[in-house]
Parts: C-alpha cells; structure tokens; sequence
C-alpha cells in the first residue's frame, strides 16, 4: 500500500480498494517499524489517526469524500494543533499542548485527511539539517549515517521513508526544498502570503511560508488545493484566486523558457549536482522547452541579507518565550529578570540563542542601519534581478544545494558553513517568489535536487512542468532500500 | 566585525538570555564567526535603493472593529507555568 502514490492512494480510497482504517493502521505499523532509527515523528496521534480514519471512511462511504479525504498525513511540529503537543522541536514548548489548530492543519482535518503525527525539524526551523532538535537528529532513509536536509527534515525522512501518504513543511530559508532534494521529493514552497501562517509558530515572518511535501508533483498539487488561499486570520494572506492545481498539470510545456542562473552554476557546485541539472536540461528541451543562460547578480548576497533579516525577526518573534505565560520556566527565579533570562537560557537550544542575539545585535542602537536597513535594500536588489530574470524567461531551475546530503555532526561545530548549505534556496525567500523542488537523480545512492523558480502566483505552472519532467522521468518513484 | 566578551554579555542581556560563563568564550567565536559572514553586506554601494521589508509591498489590511475573539482564558492559563485566580504568577516585582 505504502509504495502508492497520495494520488493513487486516493483513487483506491474512493473506488473502496481500501479503507483509511487499514490505510492508517499500515502507516501506524511502519512507524512503529521503522521510526525507532530514523527519529522522524516526535509525537505520533494513533487514537486521534484511527478515529479521523473512521470518519473518513463514513464520509467516502456518503459520497461526500474530496480527494484527500482518508489520506494519512503528517504535519511538522511548528503548525499548532489543537490538544495535541505542538514542540517547534524545542524544550522551550516541550510541554506545550495548542489550545487552537493552526488555519492549514484545520483545512485538512476539514478535507478529511488523516494526521498521523508531528513531525521532528531543526529547533523553531533554524537550520538545514534537523540536527539541531531537542528530540535528537532525523536520520535519512537514503542513508542514515546522513541528514536528511532541514529544517522540514522530520516530513522528509518520513515521506521518503513510506512512513506518510504526504506531509506538509515551512520554508524560510530553503527549509521545504533542500530536505526535498536531500530525500528525492517533491517539494512546493508557495509565493510569499499564498498559504496562511496562522497557527504556524514564527521564526521570520517575512519569510516564513508553509507547503506541501510529498512523491510526486501530482501529489502535491492534490496538497496545495487545501492549504492554499486567503485567510483573514493571518494579516499577511493575500486574497487572490487560487488556481485549480491539479487540472493544470497536464498543460505541454512547448514554448517554455527556462533560465539557468550562471551564478548557481559557478565555483562550489558538486559535479555530480551539476551533470544531474544538465541531463534534466536535456529532457526539458525535449519536452519543448527552450534553455537561456541568465544572471542573478546580487545572489551572493542572499546569505549576509537572509542572516540579517532573519535572526533580527526571530529575536522579536520569540521574545514571547519568557517563561511566564506557556512553555519552559527554571526553577527557583530569585527575581523577574532572573526568571527571563533563565527560563530562555534553558529553554533554548544553542543555535537558537546564538540567531536571538545576532537579531538584537543587528536591530540595537547604532547597528540598525549598518544591518538591518543594509539588508533590506539588498533584499530589494535581489527582489529586482528576479523580476529581471523573468521578463527574459518563465522559470528559472538550478540546483537546492551545492552537495548531496552530507553526514550527521559533519556541519554541526561550525554554523557558518551550515548556513552555506541554504545558498541556492535563501533567494526564493527573501524575493518572496515561488519554488519547486524535484528529485533530478542519484550519486552513489544519495539523492541529488533540483529546484524551478517562478514569477509571484505561479504554483500551478511550477507544479506542471515538475509534472510533465516526472512522466518521462522516474527518479520520485525510487525508494530508499529497505523501506 | 569581531565581538569580544563585553560584547557578548551585552547581547545576551538585551536578548536577555543566561548564558553560563564557560560558554562565554565559546559563544563570543561562533556570533563573531556569523557576523564576519554578515559583514560582506558592506561593501555594497546601495545609496538611494528602497528598502524592502514585505516582498509583495502590500499594505496593511484593516478590517472592521469588531470584537473577534471571546475569552479563551481558562484554556491558555491551563498551559501557564504558575496561575491564581485568572492571574499569571511571577517572582515579586513590588517590595
């Protein structure tokens, strides 16, 4: 059952070749099989999973079911959900139970999907590898000396491991589309305000974004129906018509001009990446797509701006851990300042006080404009060689990251070089455009990503060029030995 | 730009994070290390661009004043570390 597709999975949940109970009690089986070693749920809701199966099967047997209706899903442990442990991956809410479900869990739990559990990421999403949650490191199922890529690495492992029809994740950084490359999924981070953040614990909240994770294009088009669109109750949601994903999947890509950015494939890049990029190029131009070389000139930029902007917005964002309202408090505080200043020393993991400080060093007086005023013009110079790029092309594909995935504590001693890792990624997020990553093939058994940016609301033709590469292609339909 | 232990003790009260003494020198390196990297911004010329602060520079959506929310205070007290009666406990602040 588990090597269907969400897609297929779905068909044979309404024509009734299955039942979401049996469905449900397969997937609850192979994470009691397989998760001891790879770590990539840290709450598993079997009640909660078996009694939404019920229903689900009520509702396919009323005629009332929509296509995710039955489909076993995970969530990363940043979105809220109601009752139910809600960690961000941090001592800080290991107690945290959310009293109210976060705007993209409740449209699933609305379509009928199943949540199987919580899954494990980087402490408040910062980072690119899942090492750094409190609940210990997600291992990849392609290799589990290695990571699996972060900070969505907990929905990546457990999708590639068969472990979940489909999950969903959040990019700020990359934090969809490296983990996708790292596990050879398909991965959709939306247009900046498509998918509403309420109910999404923050990190940087102009960056943050939350998209589907799954096998295949198809699938997450299936995904994306549900998450995408305007919501009130988020103040950034932007209120445009969300387009039918899944019926624009077929449309043939004759005519389309792809970018490849000169800078993405300059010094740095593993050649192995590099010949995978180029093979895909090959098939695009097949398909009827025509290549053109472009420049995104300030892209080497990206990284200072992103660890400006974004330790300056998380140090706001998680002053409210303090110890008083919700989440970890130390013991015996002497005074207030005491019960602040401990409370958060504790309650935090070291890469997340080491960006908290970088944010109040860059946002304090006398450093403001040096930083922060700095990298929000440069985040406009990089905003502007996107809008550039595409009055030349219609998308633009490079790499996700410059190297397959590398090995558990190899990046762990030396932030920096992990914040490298994001070069290709960290641009979609502060332009605030959309991406896609996709499994371009293997090297030695370890995955090797590709991503196809596109201009602001182009989801449904990103998801269909994925789409029409994965039906001449079968890299997403590979599975990790063993599983 | 190189930060040195004053620095560091300085940051973190403002973040106001403890941070152990032993772990001082160890911390001082690896936010240093960072802000090197940060640093390259600076060598950009970006006289008279605009800032950026939201990619898609849309405005502020307002909406009518309406109460939307009703009291919820039982259900987010009950995942406070110390309460009584309805109220948050912390540490004494008034002698």
């Amino acid at each position: 059952m588990h090597d269907k597709t969400l897609a297929a999975l779905s068909q044979a949940l309404q024509s009734k070749t299955i039942s979401s109970v049996e469905l449900t009690q397969h997937y609850l089986q192979r994470i009691e099989q397989f998760d001891q070693t790879l770590n990539s749920y840290i709450t598993v809701t079997a009640d909660l999973a078996l009694e939404q199966a019920k229903a689900a099967d009520a509702r396919i047997a009323a005629g009332s079911a929509t296509p995710l209706t039955g489909i076993p899903l995970a969530h990363k442990d940043l979105f809220c959900t109601q009752g139910v442990r809600t960690s961000c991956g941090s001592k800080m809410l290991d107690n945290f139970i959310a009293p109210y479900e976060s705007t993209v869990t409740a449209r699933f739990i609305e379509a009928g999907a199943v949540t199987l559990g919580k899954t494990n990421l980087d402490e408040f999403a910062m980072g690119s590898s899942t090492e750094s949650s409190f609940y210990g490191p997600t291992r990849n199922p392609w290799d589990t000396e290695r990571v699996p890529g972060g900070s969505s690495g907990g929905s990546a492992a457990a999708v590639a491991a068969r472990l979940c029809a489909g999950a969903t994740g959040t990019d700020t950084g990359g934090s969809i589309r490296q983990p996708a490359g790292f596990t050879a999924l398909t991965g959709l981070k939306p247009t900046y305000g498509r998918v509403s953040r309420w109910g999404m614990i923050a990190y940087a909240s102009s960056l943050d974004q939350g998209g589907p994770m799954a096998r295949t294009a198809e699938d997450c088009a299936i995904m994306m129906q549900v998450m995408a669109g305007f919501d009130a109750k988020d103040s950034t949601s932007v209120d445009e018509p969300v387009s039918n994903y899944t019926a624009e999947l077929n449309a043939p890509l004759k005519g389309l001009r792809i970018g490849l950015p000169k800078e993405y494939f300059a010094s740095g890049l593993d050649a192995a990446t590099a010949d995978a990029i180029h093979a895909a190029v090959k098939q695009f131009q097949t398909l009827g797509a025509e290549i053109k070389e472009i420049s995104l000139p300030n892209a080497e930029l990206a990284i200072p701006a992103y660890y400006v902007i974004a330790p300056a917005e998380a140090s706001s964002n998680l002053s409210r851990f303090d110890g008083v309202r919700f989440g970890y408090r130390c013991e015996n505080p002497s005074d207030l300042t005491d019960l602040y200043k401990r409370s958060r020393g504790e309650g935090f993991g070291d890469e997340v006080k080491r960006r908290i400080m970088v944010g109040a060093y860059a946002l304090s007086a006398g450093y403001y404009d040096a930083y922060y005023l700095q990298a929000q013009k440069i985040r406009r110079l990089i905003k502007n060689d996107f809008l550039a790029a595409y009055e030349q092309v219609d998308v633009i594909l490079c790499p996700t990251s410059p190297t397959p995935p590398f090995k558990i504590g190899e990046k762990i001693d030396d932030p920096v070089s992990l914040y490298l890792t994001d070069i290709y990624t960290i641009t979609a997020n502060l332009a605030g455009v959309p991406g896609i990553a996709l499994p371009a093939g293997f090297a030695q058994g370890l995955p090797l990503g590709m991503q196809l940016l596109g201009p602001y609301f182009s989801e449904a033709r990103l998801l269909n060029i994925a789409h029409q590469y994965q039906q001449v292609t079968d890299w997403h339909h590979r599975a990790p030995a063993g599983y | 730009m190189a930060l040195n232990r004053t620095d560091v003790e300085n940051i973190a009260h403002l973040a106001r994070i403890a941070i152990n003494d032993e772990d001082i020198a160890a911390t001082t390196a690896k936010l240093s290390g960072i802000l090197e990297l940060i640093d390259k911004m600076q060598a950009v010329d970006t006289q008279g661009i605009v800032p950026l602060a939201h990619p898609l520079e849309t405005t502020q959506r307002l909406r009518d004043d309406l109460v939307t929310e009703s009291n919820q205070r039982e259900a987010f007290q009950a995942i406070a570390p110390a309460t009584q009666e309805g109220l948050y406990l912390v540490p004494q602040v008034i002698e």
